[in-house]
């Protein structure tokens, strides 16, 4: 039996682990706790003889768009992803610097052993990458003009290893249900913000219950907004420890895959380097994209930890640097 | 990949499948009985280098022990503008199987080492008497062959790699998903 020179990185997969089963926990929590109140609710209502329709028709609605435009984003990433970048798919005979591009892409999947992904090239002088499509069979990778300019073909193919590692990963599906339930969560308060704003009136004028109920729709419609706030701020805060965490394993994986990781570090260091000297006008019109990208479009100043480090979609550059060291250790050994 | 390895965002690298090179040898003669096209004796490997200095030993290894072998072989080694390393054998063209012999060789050594998922493809090369040049190429990771005829200015020759196919479709596993026969241009030995 060869030997095997892949190893799990068992840390990093017990944290992702951990912080999947309390996203799960979170969403549990958060339809237990709205069964509960509007549970506690229409015994109430029934009390009072008044219209319990209203919580629940919001939560309704807000779990049907929810689920819509989760979905929506999950289908149609590929196209939403390369519109929003004006990225354009390219073929092997567009350029050389195409050609330079899908040979690498080719023989990265000959490596893997995974289906090719299309080709795309964004005309950004940002130097970046990013990966998006919901299977490998529609999967788009896109370099911008900026990453194919500035990198040495072993870099790129570093970067571009990376982000097959995200097809392969299916980082689409995985984030588009984790982020699912926030999604939910924030389109009830503001559901539950408005109806509190425009119904108000309506719901004094349905019945007297609010008076001798004690507790009737307005401190309702306040804990519905409370635990979708608490349940967005959390699921937030997970969903990016998530992404922080999926960056890692695609870092671990294309620099298993090349075999080079060094040649990923100085690719990072490169992107993250130039990013810094970018006009501010590029990194706005950037940033929506930013979970899909190589590198975020926004650093902050490297070297100190601060509050937004743990609202980043991607960990901060010495992590990746350490952990790629790590990988280039191990292949030596 | 399993469901788990998705949920964890997790992928091993691919081991290759090394037996299948063997069914090279019958596949020149049938590609010899079918078509024009003889071997030229020229055959190669291609892997991506690893960094460290573990990579670097193995792959001397295996220089050092092709080389040692009869008079009649040659080795050289190249590197292409991917960064990819290949080692190119030179047999007579007679010598399919002493050929597909050392191209094993360095296929088990790097595997060995635990470099297995390294494999990139095999590439045994054939010419028919105009010239047309075709190589029949091995992934490791699909254990699949597919022939590949490159035509000036990187453009390939799509009818022959087609007829190719046919010929050879009883002998050898052809890659059955067209997507997956990438070109290798300016593949030394081809």
């Amino acid at each position: 039996m060869a030997r095997t020179r892949y190893a799990t990185d068992r840390g990093l997969i017990a944290r992702m682990g951990a912080t999947m089963f309390l996203l799960g926990l979170v969403f549990c929590a958060f339809i237990l706790v709205l069964f509960f109140v509007l549970f506690e609710y229409q015994r109430r209502r029934a009390g009072a003889g008044g219209d319990n329709g209203s919580s629940t028709g919001l939560i309704v609605i807000a779990a049907v768009i929810g689920i819509g435009s989760a979905f929506a984003s999950y289908y149609w990433s590929d196209k939403i992803a390369l519109s929003a970048s004006g990225a354009r798919l390219v073929g092997p005979q567009d350029s050389p610097a195409a050609a330079r591009l899908h040979g690498t892409v080719d023989r990265l999947c000959a490596l893997a052993d995974m289906p090719k992904p299309r080709v795309a090239i964004a005309p950004v002088q940002m130097p970046n990458a990013f990966a998006t499509g919901r299977s490998s069979k529609v999967a788009v990778v896109c370099a911008t003009q900026g990453l194919l300019d500035r990198l040495d073909p072993e870099e790129l193919e570093g970067v571009l290893a990376h982000e097959m590692s995200h097809v392969a990963h299916k980082d689409v599906a995985v984030m588009t249900i984790a982020s699912f339930l926030g999604i939910v969560a924030a389109l009830l308060v503001r559901f539950a913000f408005y109806s509190e704003l425009f119904g108000g009136g309506g719901r004094g004028r349905g019945g007297g219950g609010r008076g001798n109920s004690q507790g009737g729709a307005i401190p309702i419609i306040l804990v519905v907004m409370v635990v979708g706030m608490v349940t967005y701020a959390v699921s937030f805060l997970l969903i990016r420890l998530l992404s922080r965490y999926r960056e890692l394993s695609a870092d671990r994986s294309g620099a298993l895959l090349t075999g080079r990781p060094s040649a990923l570090a100085s690719a990072l260091v490169k992107v993250t380097g130039d990013m810094a000297r970018i006009p501010t006008r590029d990194l706005r019109a950037a940033e929506p994209l930013n979970a899909f990208y190589f590198a975020p479009a926004f650093s902050k100043r490297a070297g100190q930890f601060s509050m937004s480090s743990i609202f980043s979609t991607h960990p901060p550059l010495e992590k990746r640097l350490k952990e790629l060291d790590k990988i280039s250790q191990q292949l030596s050994r | 990949m399993g469901f788990l390895d998705t949920l964890l965002g997790r992928t091993k690298p691919v081991p290759p499948n090394l037996d299948a090179l063997f069914a090279l040898p019958s596949a020149a003669i049938t590609l010899q009985a079918a078509t024009d096209f003889q071997p030229t004796g020229t055959g190669s490997v291609c892997f991506r280098a690893a960094e460290g200095k573990a990579f670097s030993d193995i792959e001397k290894d295996v220089r050092d022990l092709l080389n040692m072998g009869q008079g009649k072989t040659s080795v050289e080694v190249s590197l292409d503008s991917y960064g990819f390393t290949w080692l190119v054998c030179q047999h007579t063209g007679d010598d399919v199987e002493g050929l597909v012999t050392d191209l094993h060789a360095v296929n088990s050594s790097l595997e060995l080492g635990g470099f297995g998922p390294q494999l990139l493809c095999t590439i045994l090369s054939f010419r028919d008497s105009p010239g047309r040049r075709l190589g029949l190429v091995y992934l490791y990771k699909r254990g699949s062959f597919y022939p590949f005829a490159p035509l000036g200015g990187e453009r390939r020759d799509s009818a022959l790699e087609m007829q190719v196919r046919g010929s050879l479709g009883a002998d050898l596993k052809v890659e059955p998903d067209l997507g997956r026969w990438f070109p290798v241009w300016g593949a030394p030995g081809l």
